[in-house]
Formats: structure tokens, sequence, C-alpha cells
């Protein structure tokens, strides 16, 4: 019997599911290519700098929202945001901070200007979308020199520690987020207030009330950054800060996000299409916008395959998983990413109580590894078989803890003893990093002193999984993934390419006349 | 010898019978300090508890102090006297479910499900109704026997029992999360009073559920069920399922013969 530090994972099968992954990309791209959503229109008006909000019928009702309404109004879409907004300029001379105070203070309507000369309005929107781009670059290199500067716990070979505050208040959310990175979190994630993906508006301000969470604003998210940047100096450790980029408004945060400095985002069309219905060609377009500010401004995405195994037996799931990552990855590629900035997701969601399901979890998560070498793994703690047994909760953590060290996964969400019964206490969140404290410093290197055996029953885990991977690939392939959504290929869910919050916002464009020159800025392979 | 257990004083166990131990743990909003030790000690024996004993005492951030704690409680309950209203339903499997109500019901069971008011956590609606379950049982959406709509959070009660009507639902599943100053038991009452209005109070199967929800409050609130933190999604639909056979006992009724219209608004 042979051992090796790696499993014997066939390097032509994995080939071979990159290559259909890439087929099946093939039909998103289509997509992206002659569609837009108002969505991404908003997203644009966003990078232009249209962040401010207005009183309308007793809501704060963000700028960009009312004036892709107002193209929608007059049937503007087509040209897309900026043109209007360049020809608006153009006609008036405003910049676009008055543009914005007239449209908020004396209801100027860019859908009603009259149509200025076309050529020069496109030269002025490539230069207005030119200055949008530098600025997204600039604030970059703004995080990366922080990182420089300070200790970046990426440089550890360990997995980072990532922790959720989720109070609804987000002063106390700080609060919650300063303990834990004095305790030794690496990243915070501020869980959202419950349903905000199903909201087709970016709420604003700071808020205090959310349920299950805090609601996701440009002024929490700096709030936030702000708090961990002071904290950082302080530790003189780089601490990242986390969102959610899916639902309606999934490119409109990335925009925020980028504005803001956030480290990494939730970023998975599936999961909204699957989990939260939202109609799958709005997502898919919006994630495509939403990946390309991720990749320019050195923002993780994070997968959300994880999921899949919470609604299925996770046991038997694993080759829907592997598909799906292979699809997200095909997905980032198209946006420019690299694969560094892929958290390509999965979880240890297994039943505990399976015989050798350690073996399994370590075949599943080693696989993963290998399979995505380069690629910072998102690995999520098991929370569907946790009842309110905060004992054993914390014990199912520890092994969780142990496995993401032994296979080297990139970002651990770190279980919590009390999940199933709240949001985590101060408490709760504290064990949960001490139990990940005590694992990863002590098992530092591990995977470099053990191997697999060749014929063993991890390494045949594995190999199934991947067998099956390839075969589930080749059927999306043949039927074309938004098919597949409907048959339930993920899941177990059925979604169809007319249903789902947010149709109504997608639109078709014609590429000649449509205008999004941050497509090409920022590096777009569709 | 062992001490007798005396169910008229019934109090924890630790490792003698009678001796009220009990674990806890909290954290107070101070720096871990031996004051904060002293006065973790004073809240405990506060509460009733005697022989306290500071097991763990460590510091959490910055000014926040955790505590792990065993103390003894000396005070009782007589178990003799301690009266629940059980639930008893058979546990069967969502395959049987399915398959009782493809025999027997001969139609999905329709279930209309909501969070009322301004309750905005659907945790519990969604671990019972949306496919991927709870702690791998899954939900009541993934069963075939079941028609599902899952209203979401924030729902008026009039639109519930709106949808509920339109839908011609067999059942109306509520659930209530927040329960700060009782509004779940408010909000659980507004639904029977203004069903009781609209001469609905028979129409459906009423469940509700949350944690602070029990079936006994259930019950004296004029629902057929309630439900708490650990009910499984297979639970809720083994009651519903039991109720409708009881109905279809009693009147002979499922739709493929049912031609009298119930008294309300249809």
């Amino acid at each position: 019997m042979a051992y090796s530090a790696t499993l014997p994972l066939s390097t032509r099968k994995i080939a071979r599911c990159r290559e259909i992954a890439r087929s099946i990309g093939g039909e998103v791209a289509e997509l992206v290519e002659s569609h837009s959503t108002v969505g991404t229109e908003r997203a644009v008006l966003r990078l232009l700098g249209f962040n401010d909000a207005l009183q309308w019928e007793g809501l704060l009702f963000p700028t960009s929202n009312f004036l892709v309404d107002q193209l929608k109004a007059s049937e503007r879409l087509n040209e897309g945001a900026l043109f209007w907004v360049a020809n608006a300029l153009l006609s008036t001379g405003l910049g676009i901070s008055e543009l914005e105070q007239r449209t908020i203070k004396e209801g100027f309507d860019i859908g009603k200007v009259a149509p200025f000369d076309k050529s020069k309005v496109a030269k002025l929107a490539n230069q207005l979308a030119k200055d949008s781009f530098r600025k997204l670059v600039q604030y970059r290199k703004t995080r990366s020199g922080l990182k420089r500067k300070l200790h970046d716990p990426v440089s550890e070979k360990r997995p980072l520690k990532y922790v959720i505050v989720a109070t609804g208040n987000i002063f106390e959310d700080v609060t919650q987020a300063r303990a834990a990175v004095m305790d030794g979190a690496d990243a915070i994630a501020v869980i959202r207030s419950t349903a905000q993906s199903l909201l087709d508006y970016v709420p604003q301000g700071t808020t205090t009330e959310g349920f299950g969470g805090t609601y996701a604003t440009q002024a929490n998210f700096r709030l936030m950054r702000q708090a961990l940047d002071e904290l950082g100096q302080e530790q003189n450790r780089y601490i990242r800060l986390t969102n959610y980029c899916s639902g309606l408004c999934m490119s409109e945060i990335a925009v925020l996000a980028a504005l803001e400095g956030l480290d990494f985002l939730l970023n998975d069309a599936m999961y909204g299409i699957l989990f939260r219905d939202i109609n799958p060609r709005r997502t898919l377009i919006d994630q495509h916008f939403s990946r390309l500010i991720c990749g320019v401004s050195d923002i993780w995405i994070m997968t959300g395959e994880d999921n899949y195994m919470k609604t299925t037996d996770a046991k038997e799931s694993g080759d829907q998983v592997l598909a799906s990552q292979f699809i997200n990855e095909v997905a980032a590629l198209n946006a420019g990413m690299t694969h560094e900035q892929m958290s390509i997701g999965h979880a240890m969601e297994m039943d505990p109580s399976y015989k050798k399901v350690i073996l399994y979890e370590i075949a599943r998560a080693q696989m993963t590894r290998q399979i995505f070498p380069k690629c910072p793994l998102k690995y999520m703690c098991n929370t569907k078989y946790k009842t309110g047994d905060i004992f054993t909760s914390h014990a199912v953590d520890t092994v969780f803890n142990f496995i993401g060290s032994f296979t080297q996964q990139g970002v651990l969400l770190l279980g919590m003893p009390t999940e199933a019964v709240h949001t985590p206490f101060l408490q709760d969140r504290s064990l949960s990093i001490r139990n990940a404290n005590y694992i990863l410093n002590g098992s530092l290197g591990i995977s470099n002193e053990f191997g697999y055996r060749s014929d063993g029953e991890i390494s045949r885990f594995a190999q199934k999984v991947l067998d099956d991977a390839l075969k589930l690939l080749e059927k999306i392939d043949g039927m074309g993934l938004l098919k597949s959504i409907e048959k339930r290929y993920f899941a177990d869910v059925s979604r169809t390419v007319e249903g789902g919050k947010g149709a109504a916002g997608v639109f078709p464009v014609e590429r000649k006349n449509y205008l999004n020159p941050f497509f090409e800025l920022m590096g777009s392979k569709i | 010898m062992k001490a007798e257990l005396d169910l008229k004083s019934l109090k924890p166990y630790g490792d003698t019978t009678g001796d009220g131990s009990v674990q806890m743990s909290f954290t107070l909003p101070v720096e871990p300090t031996p004051k904060a030790r002293e006065a973790a000690t004073l809240i405990v024996r506060e509460w009733g508890f005697t022989d306290i004993k500071i097991a763990h005492m460590s510091k959490i951030g910055e000014n926040y102090a955790f505590f792990v704690v065993f103390a003894r409680c000396g005070k009782s309950i007589d178990y003799t006297k301690v009266h629940v209203p059980e639930l008893s339903t058979e546990k069967r499997t969502y395959k049987e479910i399915d398959q009782i109500i493809v025999v027997k019901i001969k139609r999905p069971i329709r279930l209309v499900g909501a969070c009322t008011g301004y309750d905005a956590h659907t945790v519990g609606l969604d671990a019972i109704l949306n496919m991927k379950g709870f702690d791998g049982d899954i939900g009541l959406e993934r069963y075939r026997g079941f028609r599902v709509v899952n209203m979401g959070s924030q729902v008026p009660t009039s639109d519930l029992i709106d949808r509920a009507v339109k839908e011609k639902a067999d059942a109306i599943l509520l659930s209530k999360i927040v329960s700060q100053k009782d509004i779940h038991v408010s909000d659980m009452r507004e639904l029977t009073g203004k069903l009781k209005k609209r001469g609905l109070e028979n129409r459906f199967i009423l469940v509700a559920g949350g944690p602070r929800v029990t079936h006994k409050l259930a019950l004296e609130l004029g629902y057929d069920a309630g439900f708490t933190i650990g009910a499984r999604p297979s639970d809720v639909a083994n009651f519903i399922l039991e109720k409708m056979l009881a109905k279809l006992d009693s009147t002979g009724d499922n739709e493929g013969t049912k031609k009298k219209k119930s008294k309300g608004e249809t």
C-alpha cells in the first residue's frame, strides 16, 4: 500500500470537469451579453457617485433607484444609465453631485432631457467611467497598503478565523466585533437583517434595528470598517470585514463594499435562485457585474455551495457541490477574477451520527483543497444537525476546526455552540474562538506530517465524488444550466427562468446601443 | 444508601438525589477582577442559589468577564401537580405521511404560514416549511402531500387570513419568535379574534410555533396545537395529518366528495 501527501485524484477528470464547466458558462455569458438589469444600472450609477437618498413617500429612497425608475418610465434603459447621465451632464453643464442634488431637491428628471450629440455623450460617458474606475483602483491600493503595513494573518499559513456578529444594531455589533478580534478573530461578518436580499433598494444610513441581523448600508459598512481598522492598528493585525452580496441589490452592494473597503463578500447567484427565490436571469446578470467590481477591488468572493448540503444529505450531495464550484469558478474567471480571490464555499454538514463520518468529511475537504489549489476555500461549520445541545455542538465544532486545519482550508466560518438557539452572545463567540485558537495553533503544519492511503476509504470516497460530479456536469451541459435548475439538480429545489423575485427588472440590450464601459475597464471576458 | 426520590419535592440532580445541582454560565459587563468574582457570587445568591462555586472566570474582549458557575438550587416543585397537555402524535416518516395523504386524503393538504405583526424572524417558520428543514428533518415544502404557501415575515394578520381563504387552506401556521412584552400572545390572539369576526373560527386547523409558545398556551388561546424549540417539520406534519384524518372520519370530507360550503367566507 502506498501513502501520499495528496489523494489520488485523476487530473484528467478534473480537467474534463473544467472544460465542461466552461461550456456551461457559455449560456450565462450569452445571457449577460444580451441583457442588463435595473440592479446593474443602479450599480453603475453608484460607481459614478450617486449614493445619496431622497425622502419619497415617507421612505428614504436611494437616488440610484430614483434615476433608474425615471429612465425606465421614459423607456431609456436600453442605452444604459451611464449614457443618459452623461447626456444630462452635457445638456445642463452640471457635475455629478450637482445633478444628484437637483434630482433630490427639484425632482429633475434625466429621462426627459433632450438627447445630445451621441458621440459627445459617449465620449463623456467613457471619461466618467474611467474616473470612477481609477477611484476603485485607488481604494484597493489603500487597502493593500494597510495589509502590508500591519501583520496579515494570511501569511501565517493557517485558516482564517471568521465569526459573525448579528445584533441588529451596528453600534452593538462594533462592541461584539471588538471583543471577537481581541479573542483572535481574523474576519468579522455582519449578518444582514432577515430578508434584506429581497429588498429592491439598499437602505440608507446607520441602523440600530434589524431582525436577526443588521442592515447592510454604506454608512454601516463605514462604521464597522473604521472600528476594525482602529482595532487592527492597536493589535498590529489586519482585520477583514465581510458582508453579503446576494439578492436584488447584488451588484450595488459590491460597489458600496468596494467604496468602504470590505474584504470579503458572500456572493453567489445560485444561492439567491435556490434559497431566496430570486429570478435566475436577474441574479446571474447582477452577479457578473458584482464580480467585475470584486475583482478590481480585490474583494474575495465567497460562494454558497455549503447551502446545498443543508437541504440534501451532505454525504450524497458532494457531486452537486463540486459541480457548482466548477460553474462558479468559470463565472468568476469570466469576470476577470483570480483564483486567489475565489473563496470557493463548502461545508462540514454530514450527519454526525454516521459511522466514519469524520473520514468522509476529511475526504471531501481534502478533495476540494486539491481541485482548487490556489483558492482560499471557505469552509463552513455544521449547522444542520445542531439542536440546542450546546455542549455536543461545541464538540462538533472542535472536529470541524481540526479538519479545517488538517486540510488547509482558507477561511473557517467558526461554529457557535448556540447555533440553532440564538444569534451568538458575546460568550458563545468567545468560546468558539478559543476552541479555534487551540486547534489551529496546536495542529499547525499537521498536514505535512501525514499521508493518505491510495487504496483507503478516504481516497475512494473522494474519487467517487469527483466521478459523480463529472457525470452531473455532463448532464447539466446537455440540458443547460437554467433548465437543470428547473429540474432540481441543485439542492432539490426547482426554479424557473421566468419565476422568482426581480424578474421584471431584467431587460434586453443591444451591445451596439448599450453603453457600459466598466465591462471593458474591469476586464470582463464577456 | 441512596436517598429516596421525592417527586413532591423535585430538584435538579448532580450526583446525589436531592442535591439541587445547577451549572450555569453568563457574562458580566465588567473586567474580570476579584470584585467581579464576588459580584457574580452575589448575583447568583440573589437568584436563590446556595453553595455557589465560581468554577471559571475569564476575560472576553475588553470590559467583559465570563463565568462558569455551579450552585445548589434550594427550591423545589411538586412534580405530581405539573400538568402539561401533550401532543400525542404518531411518529411517521415523511414518506409514510406522503403515502397516507395520497391514499386517504387524495389531494395535497394546503398550508399557509406566516410571521405576523412586526416579527421578522422567519427562522422557525422556515425551519418547518422550507425545503431544507431542521436537524436533518426535511421541511414541509419538500413533501409531495403538502402544498405550502410561506408568506414570510411581517405579514398583517388580515393578509394571512385573506391568503388562507384564497388558497382554500386546510391549516394556518403562525410563527412567533419575538416575545418581548408577550407580543407573541397578543399576535396569536389577534389571529383567532379576526377569524372569529369573519365567522372563520372553525375553518382552519390552527398551529402556532415559537420559542415561548407551548402546546398548553396554544390550546388556551384557541389553537389546535403549539410547537416550540426542538419541534421538527415531521412533528408538525404528523399533527396536521392526524387532524385531517380525524376530519375525514367525522365528515367524510375530502375535496373529491365535498359539496357543501362552510358558513363563512369562501
